[in-house]
């Protein structure tokens, strides 16, 4: 089992709190199925992935996929970017990152010294251990490039994706709440009056918010307007231009998304290349043959 | 914000999303720090075939680097050119955009960056 990133500097009073949802997706790319697919889909040889997480809220879920690159995607060199509209989540989950990195690191070094320990007993320790730091060393965790603040995928450059994760906010609502101008850029416009400590133990101001302006920011991590579905089927609209050729999408659904006319709807994508695939590769709370929760994984097949 | 990320954004205008004009996003005022990464050759290996070099050329020149050679190396060259690697680590991997702007070729939009963050939220997309 792979530690679960810790999130316990995140404000959940304005950014979603890990859930049901987010463990779902750590249960699902944790799968010996998953695993497998993601290591044959880029094979080592293959250039670099990369991975963009659109609303990493805690980062709970960017955290993991970077920080064990190496055993989720039989890699170590994928690189990784979250793009949230939430300012306060885009500040957290580069800290959570941040923080699993570290930890993985300092788990592989303690690895690698016993490695070496190991082998100088064995008498032909001297090369093996000076080549540690460089090649032969066991890297576990990939890099984060940036955690930004926007709308769905519409930074990136086309085709740039290889692995896209997104647990939407897929709760059916009346409304969908709009960011207000003034949480746009939250550090420019509300006056700092706390303080915290960064990492380096710096005391550093934190934009103060209202209540309101709290509740609008955990509104907009869960309320999908009608069917729950009316942010999903924007990202479902962009996937065909943010993924490469090879590129995967893992997109999280609730029961009254009706998850079954969403694969029927993705299979039925013009393609240039492979035709689109849609399957559920993780899901929770069953009950009665009904999911309460699923991932549908969506990718091009090898044309 | 690393500086390759610069290699994979765009600007979020969607009539820009076709213009060549909107790649890469040009630093403006930007401040730069430093971050301690420990260098990974594989990585810098493996990163260079989907790397857009001339962007990347435009973006080490923008932020006061010494420029790039006008070809990437082959990834046997980049293997064995220490400097290369060091150079190219620095750069892609070390090198932090903390605050500023990116400013889009085509329409002019300056994205903000502040405290390592950028913010692409168009007009349009708020309230
Ligand atoms: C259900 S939460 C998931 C958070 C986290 N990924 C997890 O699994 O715990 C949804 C996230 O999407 C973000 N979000 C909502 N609409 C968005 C949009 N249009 N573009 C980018 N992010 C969005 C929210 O701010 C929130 O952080
Ligand atoms: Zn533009």
């Amino acid at each position: 089992m792979l530690p679960t990133p810790s999130t316990s500097h995140v404000p959940y009073s304005r950014v979603y709190e890990p859930a049901e949802d987010s463990f779902l997706l750590l249960d699902t790319f944790s799968q010996d199925s998953e695993t497998s697919f993601l290591s044959d889909r880029f094979p080592t040889s293959s250039p670099t992935p990369l991975l963009l997480e659109v609303g990493p809220g805690s980062g709970v879920v960017l955290a993991f996929l970077t920080a064990h690159a190496a055993t989720l995607f039989g890699r170590s060199d994928v690189l990784t970017l979250g793009v949230d509209v939430n300012w306060f989540a885009c500040e957290a989950a580069k800290e959570t990152v941040r923080r699993a990195v570290k930890e993985a690191e300092e788990e592989e070094e303690a690895a690698a010294e016993g490695e070496v320990g190991k082998r100088d007993g064995e008498n032909n320790g001297e090369a093996e251990g000076e080549g540690r730091t460089q090649n032969t060393r066991n890297r576990k965790s990939g890099r984060l490039l940036a955690t930004a603040q926007g709308d769905l995928a519409s930074p990136l450059r086309p085709g740039a994706v290889d692995v896209l994760v997104f647990n939407p906010p897929y709760v059916p609502t009346d409304e969908l709440p709009t960011l207000p101008k003034e949480l746009a850029d939250p550090a420019a416009a509300t006056p700092a009056v706390a303080t915290t400590n960064d990492d380096s133990g710096k005391r550093k101001p934190v934009p103060k918010t209202t209540y309101a302006q709290d509740s609008t920011l955990l509104a907009l991590a869960y309320a999908g307007g009608r069917d729950g579905m009316e942010v999903t089927d924007r990202l479902l609209a962009a996937v065909p231009d943010i993924l490469s050729q090879r590129g995967v999408a893992y997109v999280l659904l609730c029961a009254q998304n009706r998850p079954e006319e969403v694969k029927a709807r993705v299979r039925a994508w013009e393609s240039d290349g492979g035709r689109w695939m849609a399957e559920t590769v993780g899901s929770s709370g069953n009950k009665a043959g009904w999911e309460r929760l699923q991932i549908v994984r969506i990718w091009r097949a090898v044309a | 914000m690393k500086v390759l990320t610069l290699n994979f954004l765009t600007c979020a205008v969607k009539s820009c999303r076709t213009s060549a004009d909107s790649f890469p996003l040009h630093p403006k005022d930007a401040e730069l720090v430093s971050d301690d990464v420990e260098l990974n050759p594989q990585l810098l290996v493996n990163l260079l075939p989907r790397i857009d070099w001339n962007a990347l050329r435009t973006t080490a020149t923008e932020l006061g680097f010494p420029t790039l050679p006008e070809q990437p190396p082959t990834p046997e060259e980049l293997q064995a050119d220490e400097k290369m690697l060091q150079d190219l680590h620095k750069l892609l991997m070390e090198t932090q955009i903390s605050e500023g702007k990116l400013v889009c070729g085509a329409c002019g939009h300056e994205y903000a960056v502040r405290e390592g963050i950028a913010n692409f939220l168009l007009p349009s997309h708020l309230v």
